[in-house]
């Protein structure tokens, strides 16, 4: 159980309940008298720990920390933290009850992050997925992109109507890669494929994903790629039946083998773990880590008997070349949608353009959110 | 942009279902209002309904048996709430965000072993040949039994408030609750069964969600939802029928945008996605321009030597 242990205030909750966040932490923190040398570490989680999928990764994260340090480390966290300036009063809280390494888990937290950080120079920050560092800010991400190709080769390979639903979260980077990379690879195997695209504006509503899952497949999709947290998506791509999904950020395996045929896995452990060693070292500096399937970060969950035997075969081929390095997801010739030339033939992509990425690539017709 | 892809049987179908949940939660609210009792414990009743629903239906394989137990689960919460507002005479706004804290905690901790568990299906009513009906059957006879509970709960509070005695005592009680009390009736007890009402109601709610719409159990899925209902009570006026315009203006609207998005509409996103919140606030302020107000003792403690 995740909620046990010193950190009583793992047990706050919910968007709506901010105003008794702070209350409920001191409290927290006032019972919780610990002896001094503990390393602590603190994470701000944007859904509940229960997601089943992207927030569930990283509190696994956490408790291989409290499992890789026993004694010497205290870990505490927040979990459904409002992005924006919510969680900047979580953060310094934390910071104020003597944090000494937080990480912040969302991309919405970025400029908070940045913000309560000037405010505590001795205590450090890593903030996951966003760009902007500074002395005691990291960020570290993983190259979700990697494993969007090896969905986009199966749902391109697999799709009978030709038409993959897509359900985004928020018009970010992140996100952007994620539809890009996908498309690329199934566009390469099926030249009609076409991408339906539904943005949630939202990480974690499972009602509304199941919404959205359920008008894609209404609307042609047998494919639906989601990146949203909850296993909502999955359970309605089940009721339809005849469609296929991904598990997103966790396996999700308790969809398989249909509709979930495979799954990106976020894995979070080992970097958590040797950044808490480098805090307790002190050996910590500011970084910027941006990981895939070669270093571990991105799993790529079991391929089930629900794929054809020679589509499995390449796409565990694709992941091969993506893990050793010898093939880059996003490699051209490649134009944006706008129709303007992007990479010339055998050129890949740089990590300053796919940081920033705010285009789609030439064949998907719907516009990005501004 | 494909319009031919959004077929509107099928999204008049689905705004119904998507918005049982609001209207279930927003009627209970409705009548603990009308009692003069501000419960803001909404999302922590609908999510604790949630739960138990889903944890009565998995054991017991009965959907039906799983939506009374998440209306019995709902009730039992309110309780917490009627115990602190109306014996202990706490803030009913403080009770009540302590509520939706406690039944978001309570459910996280019940439904631990029930993640990731596919639950029994609510098989739609029967209606016969009536649901062969080309456009109307797809639409009012494919639902299943919730949705029309639902309905008959709205036109029973809606009667019951209206033209019986028992609905002019609540509305009394609500309105001035020191002449009630001055006639002789029981303020505190009608409270309470006023509050367990909407706590069934709610209850109801949250289940829906877990049992039919999503189906499976995730800890704070009703994500909102039961806030959504609170507003939906103050912009409907304190009016039954008014709260089901609501609710299916907000349902539909969300179900249109996400077929728009699916389909390329070439609105923009963000204007999609805010536009069920704008056009059901705009629509109810529009009704209520007849001067229709709060309940007098609305959010008011009551004692009787005062």
């Amino acid at each position: 159980m995740p909620l046990a242990g010193a950190n009583t205030y793992g047990e706050v909750h919910m968007k709506f309940t901010k105003l008794m966040t702070g209350a409920a932490l001191a409290l927290g923190l006032a019972t919780a008298a610990v002896a001094e040398d503990k390393t602590k570490v603190g994470f701000v989680f944007v859904g509940p720990v229960g997601d089943g999928g992207w927030t569930y990764e990283h509190n696994k994260g956490r408790l291989a920390v409290e499992e890789a340090f026993g004694d010497k480390v205290e870990t505490v966290f927040v979990e459904s933290v409002a992005e924006g300036p919510d969680s900047e009063r979580v953060m310094t809280e934390m910071a104020l009850n003597g944090a000494d390494l937080i990480f912040t888990t969302s991309f919405g937290y970025m400029d908070p992050t940045i913000n309560v950080a000037a405010k505590f120079p001795n205590v450090k920050f890593e903030h996951a997925t966003g760009y902007k560092q500074a002395d005691n800010v990291s960020v570290y991400s993983a190259r979700f992109y990697e494993g969007r190709a090896i969905q986009g080769h199966i749902a391109g390979k697999m799709t009978k109507s030709n038409i993959v639903g897509y359900i985004a979260s928020f018009p970010i980077p992140e996100v952007i890669r994620g539809i890009n990379s996908a498309y690329i690879h199934a566009k390469k195997v099926n030249p009609d494929v076409e991408f339906k695209i539904i943005w949630a504006y939202t990480w974690f509503d499972p009602a509304k994903e199941a919404d959205a899952a359920k008008v894609l497949i209404e609307q042609g999709a047998d494919v639906v790629l989601q990146h949203t947290d909850s296993t909502a998506p999955q359970a309605a791509a089940q009721d339809a039946g005849n469609v296929i999904t991904f598990g997103q950020a966790s396996d999700m395996g308790q969809y398989g083998p249909l509709p979930r045929v495979s799954s990106i896995i976020d894995d979070w452990a080992p970097y958590y773990i040797a950044r808490t060693q480098a805090v307790m070292d002190g050996t910590w500096t500011s970084t910027s880590t941006w990981d895939g399937i070669g270093a571990g970060m991105v799993g790529i969950g079991e391929i089930s008997d629900a794929v054809p035997a020679d589509v499995k075969a390449e796409a565990l081929a694709l992941k091969a070349s993506l893990a050793d390095g010898s093939y880059h997801a996003f490699t051209g010739p490649l134009n944006k949608a706008d129709g303007s030339a992007w990479l010339a033939a055998g050129e890949t992509a740089n990590d300053g353009d796919l940081a920033g990425m705010g285009f789609y690539v030439e064949g998907i017709t719907a516009e990005i959110p501004k | 942009m494909d319009l031919s892809a959004i077929n509107p049987v099928i999204l008049i179908a689905a705004l119904i279902s998507a918005a049982t949940p609001i209207l279930l939660a927003a009627t209970g609210e409705l009548v603990v209002e009308r009692a003069g009792v501000l419960n803001l414990g909404v999302e922590g009743m609908m999510i604790t309904g949630a739960v138990c629903g889903f944890i009565i239906s998995v054991n017991t394989g009965s959907p039906a048996i799983g939506f009374v137990m998440a209306a019995v689960g709902g009730a039992t919460l309110s309780l917490l709430f009627a115990f602190l507002t109306q014996v202990a005479l706490a803030n009913q706004v403080a009770s009540g965000l302590a509520l939706t804290l406690f039944g978001l905690g309570i459910s996280s901790l019940m439904g631990q072993n029930y993640v990731g568990i596919k639950p029994p299906r609510m098989p739609d009513v029967n209606f016969g040949p009536l649901s062969d009906i080309p456009v109307l059957g797809a639409i009012l006879f494919s639902h299943d039994p919730i949705v029309y509970v639902g309905l008959l709960i709205v036109a029973g509070v809606w009667t019951t408030l209206k033209f019986t005695r028992a609905g002019l005592i609540l509305r009394a009680v609500g309105e001035n609750h020191d002449a009630a009390h001055a006639l002789g009736y029981k303020v505190k007890r009608i409270r309470t069964l006023a509050i367990m009402f909407g706590g069934a109601c709610a209850g109801m709610g949250g289940a829906y969600i877990s049992l039919i719409r999503v189906p499976q159990w995730t800890e704070g899925m009703t994500a909102g939802v039961g806030w959504i209902a609170l507003a939906l009570v103050v912009f409907a006026s304190w009016k039954p029928w008014r709260v089901l315009l609501g609710a299916y203006l907000f349902g539909g609207i969300t179900q249109l945008q996400l077929n728009l998005q699916g389909a390329g509409v070439a609105i923009p996103v963000e204007y999609l996605a805010m536009s069920p919140y704008i056009v059901t606030i705009v629509v109810l302020v529009i009704l209520s321009a007849d001067k229709s107000r709060a309940p007098g003792s609305l959010g008011r403690i009551f004692h009787a030597s005062q």
